[in-house]
């Protein structure tokens, strides 16, 4: 089985218990950040295991590279610790059991983009963005076989990423992909950062899609019409895991005009969206989780953001409603992009939801 | 020439009026496992005179009769069984009252579920009716002659506690009204009246519905389905006791089912509720999620899946498709809540045995005084294979509600007999009475409820 890559000598050392001391969800000092986190080194209990809701955020923290988040998660597992409760456990651990059969693998030997378990967003990828991209996953009954799996971090469950991810590399791999666009950042969070934490091999060249959307648009320049819209950006728990990819941000809204509005909850101070703290064995989880969408979208209001733009379909499911209540038009990145270039408007997204 | 489909030409005019085989095809079966039986004539009358004539006409000539709605509700109710007369009501769709401060709707038996629900939305926003999760070609009427239920069943009870009048052409070519408008005062109340219950659940042996007036309910700003999900169904009837007790939901179904994987021995139990401001809303969520379930979370015995707004209905109708061949039919037991973890035990049990992926759902009516359990088995209709095999499971089924101490819902003829045979004999020979007394010659339907 593959073991984590974790420095535990780093956090001898560490002056700054980062990971600990800068969690938005439980308020630790140095002291006792350190004592907690070599506890959780040594395989040792810690109230962290228990109040930790699973954000990713202390995996960017660690100004090492250290993965305290993986290990936390290792710790939650060894302990039986799990931060849901087991129905939702079980049902997680099912959900993507692949049902209807073998993918059909088709070599391509060129560019993919790979829409992991958002087959039903293949509208998210249209037009001149993606042309000369080939789509694997697009087949909603098929897609279990290229889902990452990454989620069950959330789930105390790190055994099970390490026992199906190989497979779904393989998978990918048979496609012959010469790159491979990651539609989610929690895709590319698991074949650079976990796999690397790791030592998972991965055979093909992972690419961030909006680092992937910011070369397009390069090529794309002359089309570009400046959006000139106040846009405001949430950040998704996955993008901790590859925080050197969050940049593209403000590139990509530099490109194309957008004013990325200023918010408090933003970049390494983002606040999740709350999806999977809600459902938390932890009194009152349910509560926190309205409490932090509630602040999310009150912030993005007080930033007076008329957009507000994800990049995590779960993040989008979970505040897009209370977004439209407030008359702020939610979207996806690759859809703000296609309004750069004209391809459609902010009225066609209000119409398609 | 054929002197009856001529005289029925005259009655609705040729356009709505048919003895062509493959029109007639279309009419001899439904969406289930049931042998499929030709009619010899299908009309499609517009008024209540018409069909007042077509029944005289086959009363005279002694010619069965089957009235068709949507022809959804499985289980081969509205296949001819004796050949005859289909009467399909779908022209008969005029929405002829929608009084907003009584809540009621007087409506023509032809109109159907996606109908009433727009129409309400567009006209009374503030109104709306307990929908059946079938799909929306599906008639009020329909739907309450069979005694269904909707997402407003929690509260309210079936489809057909929620009736306030009736016009029905009897098979003597009389037209009757029962309630309020029997007196011409209006369609608001069925009661205080003596008691006519003879048309709701007879299974069309003894009348045509030809206009009802329904019960409209209020319909708040924000509707949603939360979803709590549990892995012993031990639990279920003592968790659906506690959330009943709060009064609150408007609608409570329980699913497991084999296929998506995520559903494979949990129960999800998707609660709806409504409210008109986020205030009540969450309120309401507290009081459900937080009050009542929270042991459960605390536990480890239960998991809250979290809350959507925007009420997608109908819902069942979306899911019932997983298996290659895209057919289903299910049996629908009334049962007892206590039953659940047996209905779910044995209709696994059964599904396995003959290789059919397990599907049960659970629908909570009127304060857990009961559930509709339906049983649904998935078959290929291009594969007569796995008819056969639905077919068997779905006779096994009905056994099986019996042996739980239920009842069959809307039982197909192997249903039927089940329960003709057990009736008590006091009943059974009432009901027999009346049948001959209402229908001497037997037009109306036959082959159904053939002991009566
Ligand atoms: C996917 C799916 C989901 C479903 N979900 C539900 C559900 O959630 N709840 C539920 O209750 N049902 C459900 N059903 C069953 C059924 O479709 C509904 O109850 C539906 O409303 C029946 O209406 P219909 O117009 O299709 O009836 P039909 O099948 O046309 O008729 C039902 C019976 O009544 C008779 N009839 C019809 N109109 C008249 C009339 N005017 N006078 C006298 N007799 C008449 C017919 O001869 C027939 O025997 C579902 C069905 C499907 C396919
Ligand atoms: S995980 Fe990183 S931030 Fe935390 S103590 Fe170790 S080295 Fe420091
Ligand atoms: S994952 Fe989030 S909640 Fe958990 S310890 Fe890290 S920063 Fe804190």
């Amino acid at each position: 089985m593959f073991e984590l890559k974790f420095n535990q000598d780093l956090c001898y050392h560490c002056n700054t218990q980062a990971c600990l001391t800068k969690c938005k969800f439980m308020d630790i000092d140095n002291a006792t950040a350190k004592n907690e986190i070599l506890k959780i080194v040594r395989g040792e209990d810690s109230f962290v295991l228990h109040e930790c809701v699973t954000c990713y955020a202390c995996e960017e923290y660690c100004p090492y590279g250290n993965h305290p988040f993986y290990l936390i998660v290792e710790r939650q597992e060894a302990l039986g610790i799990t931060p849901q409760p087991l129905p939702l456990v079980k049902r997680a651990i099912n959900i993507s059991i692949p049902f209807r059969g073998e993918p059909e693998i088709n070599e391509i030997n060129g560019p993919v983009i790979n829409l992991g378990a958002f087959s039903q967003l293949k509208n998210k990828i249209q037009g001149k963005l993606f042309d000369g991209l080939s789509i694997i996953s697009s087949d909603e009954r098929k897609m279990f076989h290229y889902f990452c799996q990454l989620m069950y971090l959330h789930y105390g469950k790190i055994s099970l990423i390490k026992e199906r991810l190989p497979n779904v590399i393989s998978t990918i791999t048979k496609h012959k992909p010469a790159e491979v666009i990651c539609f989610h950042d929690e895709c590319y969070g698991a074949y650079t950062s976990f796999c690397n934490a790791y030592g998972i091999s991965v055979p093909f060249r992972p690419v961030h899609l909006f680092e992937y959307l910011f070369s397009r648009l390069i090529k794309l320049r002359d089309l570009i019409k400046p959006i000139n819209i106040k846009v405001a950006y949430q950040r998704p728990c996955s993008s901790r895991l590859c925080p050197d990819k969050h940049l593209y941000v403000n590139r990509i809204f530099e490109l194309i005009g957008a004013v990325l509005v200023k918010r408090q909850f933003s970049d390494e101070n983002a606040l999740c969206c709350g999806l999977t703290i809600q459902g938390q064995k932890k009194e009152g989880s349910r509560k926190r989780a309205l409490e932090i969408q509630r602040k999310n979208i009150e912030d993005i209001e007080m930033a007076g953001a008329e957009v507000c733009v994800f990049n995590c379909p779960a993040c989008f499911d979970t505040l897009s409603i209370k977004l439209k209540e407030r008359n702020i038009i939610p979207t996806f990145m690759s859809d703000l992009c296609r309004i750069s270039i004209g391809e459609i408007s902010f009225n066609d997204i209000k119409m398609s939801g | 020439m054929d002197s009856i489909y001529n005289a029925l030409c005259d009655i609705v005019g040729k356009e709505y009026c048919s003895n062509l085989p493959e029109e007639i095809y279309i009419y001899s079966y439904d969406l289930g496992t049931a042998e499929p039986k030709k009619p010899d004539y299908v009309v499609s009358p517009r008024t209540v005179e018409e069909i007042q004539k077509i029944v005289l006409l086959a009363r005279d000539k002694n010619i069965p009769l089957v009235p068709l709605g949507g022809g959804l509700s499985l289980a081969g109710l509205a296949i001819p069984q004796k050949g005859g007369i289909v009467i399909d009501l779908k022209r008969m769709d005029s929405i002829i009252e929608v009084n907003e401060r009584a809540r009621y709707a007087v409506i023509e038996c032809g109109v159907s579920q996606g109908q009433l629900i727009s129409y309400l939305k567009k006209h009374h926003p503030n109104l709306t009716h307990s929908e059946p999760g079938a799909p929306p070609a599906a008639t009020v009427a329909g739907n309450i002659i069979i005694h269904g239920q909707g997402d407003l069943a929690h509260p309210y009870g079936f489809s057909s506690d929620m009736v306030l009048g009736l016009e029905v052409v009897l098979p003597s070519g009389d037209i009757i009204r029962i309630g309020s408008c029997a007196l011409g005062s209006g369609w608001f109340t069925i009661h205080p009246l003596p008691d006519i219950g003879l048309f709701l659940g007879w299974c069309r042996t003894t009348g045509i519905i030809t206009k009802l007036s329904i019960k409209l309910f209020p319909a708040k700003k924000i509707r949603g389905t939360g979803t709590f999900v549990v892995e012993d169904e031990e639990l279920i009837p003592e968790i659906i006791y506690k959330i009943t007790h709060t009064q609150i939901p408007e609608d409570i179904i329980v699913y497991s089912r084999a296929i998506p994987p995520f559903a494979k021995g949990l129960h999800h139990i998707t609660v709806n509720l409504a409210a008109d401001s986020e205030k009540e809303l969450e309120f309401k969520q507290e009081l459900i999620w937080d009050d009542t379930l929270g042991e459960y979370i605390k536990n480890d015995l239960g998991g809250y899946l979290g809350f959507t707004k925007e009420l997608e209905r109908p819902q069942i109708s979306k899911t019932s498709d997983y298996k290659k061949g895209g057919g289903f039919e299910y049996v629908g037991g009334i049962m007892p809540i206590d039953t659940y973890p047996q209905c779910y035990i044995r209709g696994r049990e059964i599904s396995e045995k003959h290789d059919i992926p397990y599907t049960v759902t659970a629908r909570i009516i009127g304060l857990a005084h009961s559930m509709m359990f339906a049983w649904t088995y998935a078959f290929n209709r291009a594969d007569e294979e796995t008819i056969k095999k639905a077919r068997e499971a779905l006779y096994e089924t009905d056994e099986l509600v019996i042996e739980l101490g239920g009842v069959i819902w809307k039982p197909g003829i192997y249903g039927q007999r089940l329960v003709m045979d057990r009736l008590h004999p006091g009943t059974k020979n009432l009901m027999k009475k009346i049948k001959t007394i209402i229908d001497p010659l037997g037009i109306m339907n036959p082959g159904n409820w053939e002991l009566l």
